[in-house]
């Protein structure tokens, strides 16, 4: 089914994008871990180079069949991965307070990551699935707002308040490209507002002090603030051309907390300064159009509707984790995509970007069999 | 599939939102490259600085007092290490546990520990905090064998200021304290800074300027343990340089031996140089307490307590010198000619002068005497009927030349300048004429004249010294750390007395006799290997209703506080003077009893010791 055509189609662009991205992101982890070379930085590096082999064979196994497939595994995909949220709930490692790991013996991964995917693909299903144009009413959303709420608690109860929140954004980012009456719009909005009491009552003490340190960041600068005032400080002290590869000082002498993973981007500022962080961000930033150009170019409702969800994830995980490390947004845990340390997401984000390169050669292949002009 | 494909309004609706979805991205950009530009280009350099500061910590090294030695290389003051506690509040697992075990470790109240830590550790957490200074050797054992069960707690040693012999020489050498802001302010300390420690009193004081070290500095780059990663620059300390005093310590600790007990002043001088050898004040204080700061209820202790131990009497004690200035007396009457060694006076033991009676210590009078015979019996009546002829002025103008009433300029401490009175002084002061009367007590020293034991002793040598009027040194040379001598003191003669030769020969021989004669007053002094010279005095601490009396030995009914005071200034061997001393025994009695024997003891040692 690989045939030549769809060779000629392969989207380069993209692939350039990762590929840059990919490379500075391991250059950026070579100094995020030279500190610690001695004492297991190294084989933080080793891996991750591994994990990214790992994760370009998936990226490309997700290019070889036609994405219209997975319409069928929708729903099977979903349910398997919410039977594995109430499994990690239940059997699930606890590490530093919170069961995120599945362990399958010879490795760990995370069952909130295939949720991420199977939600994008169930909702896209569910959107692409109306004959006609229709607004959508209250009752016509009760049905995804279900969908995107089952995963979404699970991943709270672990807890991973991040991932949970990344699932509602991205849902309601997908819902969203519907035309939605606007009375319907207007309830739903007054709901959300009065729901954020009853969130804050659910939430745990840490994640509290996370959001009462954002807003009031000289509350404890030793604890919660600690890490956002040594971030802004990494970043800001880069200045505008940086302190220069493996030179930066917050990083080499561990003022700067989780700097492999969330914070890796203020390793990142500190040594490139305005101008690095300027073309990295014009890096995710191309990324993100491209991919909104791809969901414009499929010419069928699901694979455009796929391609917004997997676009979306990308778009609110740049979003939150650059303006966590900014200090725009409250600390919440949420990895940059592509750039921090860790395999699971890593894994997740190329096989989504895999989706998307799928979508993307196949963007010519109705047009030619159905006969329909542009 | 079909129900999969686009319908043209769905097409449409979905386009627009796909344009929105664009504008948000633009947007969301924009905002994070805003921030970006925020925080890199606008508070760039802050944040700059404030990761500088992360990064670097400076630090002083401490540097080294110099140290003082007496005259024969001696040391008197050096410095000893303190060993400091300090605790790291980011590196404290459990802070109640920590204050609770080192609590018990130094005998610390451990809630004093832990509310140190938790001030410390809002304040700035990487940074040690102090908890104690200078611990015992015992502490120290007992702490580094506990280290490992006290995370977070640092000991450092630091030099301090160790005077050897407790409180020998405490009033030469005097004490140091922490430095104030007025003084910070003043720029007379260019090398100090807020918490060290500076001389206050003595030549810790004067010598403050040479003593004091240089601290050096080493900028150090740090990680966020606290942990040092590589020293960035270094200031290497420069110590201070090493004061050697005119003190002989063995005499010093003779004279301060033979003051304890005893309210009083012993200060020995090399006659022809001035130099200083011992300069002992009683009671006294232990340096050593000043040391670390002291505490206020401590300084509060000892300034009042009984005797004013602080105060250096030698030179800021102001004693009427009694019959010791009848030196002054006889050497005027000479110079001006107005008597010879023949001239006698009638001592019927009273003068009269209208209707007062003036008593001569002897009750009975000492019957004719000449000017060898009234020094060496220290006959009153004669120095009246001399001072009657001379007047005040005259005999004020004598004892200004040699040196009384003005500051000797030694130096230390706060010295007092005493006083010689003159009419002029009297009219201006008081606002009333000088008294006929005021004359006769002024020429046995008594009345308003007032002088210092320092001015007696400097005085003393001038009369055996040839005529010069030595400036009284305590600074021997500076030294460097490489032992070279950087600075020497020479003698400083101020001035010739001005008298004429023959006078002071004439004073010197009765001055012999009063300690080598039969009825000398100072034959208490008197040594078989050497010749001592010098004269007695008994200053008058009130007006007794009493007759004075040398023979009466009513002194033991007297209040201790109303007894006289004891002089006795003098000089051995009286042909080729070594040593002077002027000593003063507060409430001692008479001079002859209670200070010519402590005069004799210490020429005794100093000349034996310099065999």
């Amino acid at each position: 089914m690989f045939d030549r055509r769809l060779l000629q189609n392969f989207d380069w662009i993209l692939l350039l994008l990762l590929v840059i991205l990919a490379a500075i992101s391991v250059a950026n982890l070579y100094s995020a871990t030279y500190p610690t070379r001695s004492t297991g930085g190294a084989a933080i590096l080793q891996r991750q180079i591994y994990w990214f082999v790992l994760g370009f064979a998936v990226f490309l196994l997700m290019t070889t069949f036609n994405y219209k497939s997975l319409e069928r595994l929708a729903y099977p995909a979903y349910i398997v991965s919410i039977l594995l949220l109430l499994a990690v709930l239940i059997v699930g490692k606890l590490t530093s307070g919170s069961r995120r790991w599945l362990s399958l013996g010879f490795m760990a991964f995370q069952p909130s990551e295939l949720a991420k995917i199977a939600m994008v693909i169930v909702l896209a299903k569910f959107l692409a699935a109306r004959d006609e144009f229709m607004e959508y009413h209250m009752r016509d959303l009760l049905k995804p707002i279900s969908l995107m709420m089952i995963p979404a608690v699970l991943i709270l109860k672990e807890p991973d308040l991040g991932t949970a929140l990344l699932v509602v954004f991205v849902s309601v980012s997908m819902i969203l490209f519907e035309k939605i009456h606007w009375k319907t719009f207007v309830a739903l909005g007054v709901t959300c507002l009065g729901s954020l009491p009853v969130l804050w009552l659910g939430l745990k003490d840490y994640q509290k002090d996370r959001l009462l340190t954002f807003l009031d960041p000289d509350r404890d600068p030793l604890g919660a603030g600690y890490h956002i005032k040594q971030s802004k400080i990494a970043i800001g002290s880069g200045q505008l051309w940086g302190k220069g590869y493996l030179e930066g000082t917050q990083t080499k002498l561990h003022f700067l907390p989780e700097q492999h993973t969330d914070f890796a981007f203020s390793v990142f500022s500190e040594e490139w300064g305005f101008a690095g962080s300027f073309l990295l961000l014009a890096l995710y930033f191309l990324l993100i159009i491209w991919g909104l150009d791809i969901a414009r170019n499929s010419k069928d409702k699901f694979g455009s509707m796929l391609s917004v969800g997997i676009v979306a994830t990308i778009f609110w995980q740049v979003i939150i984790n650059l303006g966590m490390v900014m200090g725009l947004l409250p600390v919440v845990g949420i990895p940059l995509l592509l750039f921090s340390y860790g395999g699971s997401s890593l894994v997740t984000t190329m096989a989504m970007l895999g989706l998307l390169m799928n979508i993307s050669i196949r963007r010519f292949i109705f047009q030619e069999r159905g006969g329909i002009g542009q | 599939m079909r129900n999969s494909e686009f319908d043209p309004i769905s097409e449409e609706i979905f386009k627009s939102r796909l344009r929105r979805a664009r504008a948000i991205v633009v947007l969301a950009f924009a905002v994070l490259i805003i921030q970006l530009w925020l925080l890199q280009i606008v508070m760039g350099p802050g944040f700059r600085r404030q990761s500088e500061n992360n990064r670097m910590q400076l630090r002083d090294i401490p540097t080294f007092r110099g140290v003082i030695k007496d005259r024969n290389g001696e040391m008197l003051a050096g410095n000893r290490p303190s060993f400091d506690i300090y605790v790291v509040p980011s590196e404290v697992d459990d802070n109640l546990m920590l204050a609770d075990r080192l609590g018990e470790l130094i005998g610390m109240s451990p809630a004093v520990i832990t509310e140190k830590i938790e001030a410390a550790y809002r304040r700035s957490p990487f940074k040690p905090v102090s908890i104690k200074k200078d611990i015992s050797r015992d502490e120290l054992a007992v702490i580094e064998t506990h280290r490992f069960s006290l995370p977070g707690l640092k000991v450092e040693a630091r030099p301090i200021r160790h005077y050897l012999f407790g409180s020998l020489g405490a009033h030469i050498i005097g004490y140091l304290g922490e430095i104030n802001d007025k003084e910070i302010k003043s720029g007379q300390y260019p090398h100090n800074k807020a918490g060290d420690m500076i001389g206050k009193a003595g030549v810790e004081s004067t010598w403050q300027e040479v003593l004091t070290g240089i601290s050096g500095a080493e900028s150090l780059e740090v990680d966020a343990a606290g942990r040092t990663i590589r020293v960035l620059s270094r200031r290497p300390p420069l110590s201070g340089e090493n004061l050697w005093l005119t003190i002989d310590r063995d005499l010093q600790s003779l004279s301060e031996e033979i003051l304890s007990e005893k309210k009083g002043a012993i200060v020995a001088m090399e006659p022809s140089t001035g130099r200083i050898l011992a300069m002992a004040s009683s009671p006294s204080f232990d340096p050593n307490l000043f040391v670390e700061g002291i505490a206020h209820g401590t300084w509060e202790q000892i300034v009042r307590s009984e005797g004013f131990p602080l105060q250096n009497r030698v030179l800021s004690g102001q004693y009427p010198p009694a019959s010791v200035f009848k030196i002054v007396v006889a050497l005027a009457a000479l110079d001006k000619g107005l008597i010879d060694q023949k001239d006698e006076v009638l001592c019927p033991g009273i003068y009269r002068l209208g209707d007062y009676q003036f008593r001569c210590w002897k009750k009975h009078g000492h019957g004719v005497v000449n000017l060898h015979r009234a020094l060496v019996e220290s006959c009153d009546v004669y120095f009246y009927v001399l001072g009657r002829r001379m007047g005040v002025d005259t005999i004020a103008s004598y004892a200004r030349r040699m040196g009384l009433g003005e500051l000797t300029g030694v130096g230390i401490g706060n010295e007092k300048p005493g006083l010689i009175p003159t009419t002029g002084w009297k009219l201006k002061r008081m606002g009333v004429p000088w008294q006929a009367g005021e004359t006769i007590s002024a020429s046995i020293g008594q009345g308003y004249v007032l002088a210092t034991p320092l001015q007696v002793a400097r005085l003393i040598s001038a009369v055996f010294n040839g005529g010069i009027l030595y400036r009284p040194q305590l600074a021997l040379f500076i030294e460097n750390g490489r032992g070279e001598k950087t600075r020497l003191f020479p003698p400083e003669p101020e001035r010739e007395l001005g008298i004429k030769p023959e006078a002071i020969a004439l004073v010197k021989k009765s001055l012999i006799g009063v300690v080598n004669e039969p009825r000398g007053t100072g034959s208490k002094a008197l040594l078989k290997d050497a010749l001592v010279a010098g004269k007695t005095g008994t200053a008058q601490v009130v007006r007794l209703e009493k007759d004075r009396d040398e023979e009466r030995d009513g002194q033991e009914d007297i209040p201790l506080e109303f007894r006289d005071h004891a002089w006795f200034a003098g000089v051995a061997p009286a042909e080729d003077p070594k040593i002077a001393v002027a000593i003063i025994v507060e409430n001692g009695g008479h001079g002859s009893k209670a200070a010519a024997p402590l005069a004799g003891a210490l020429f005794k040692s100093f000349l034996k010791a310099r065999e």
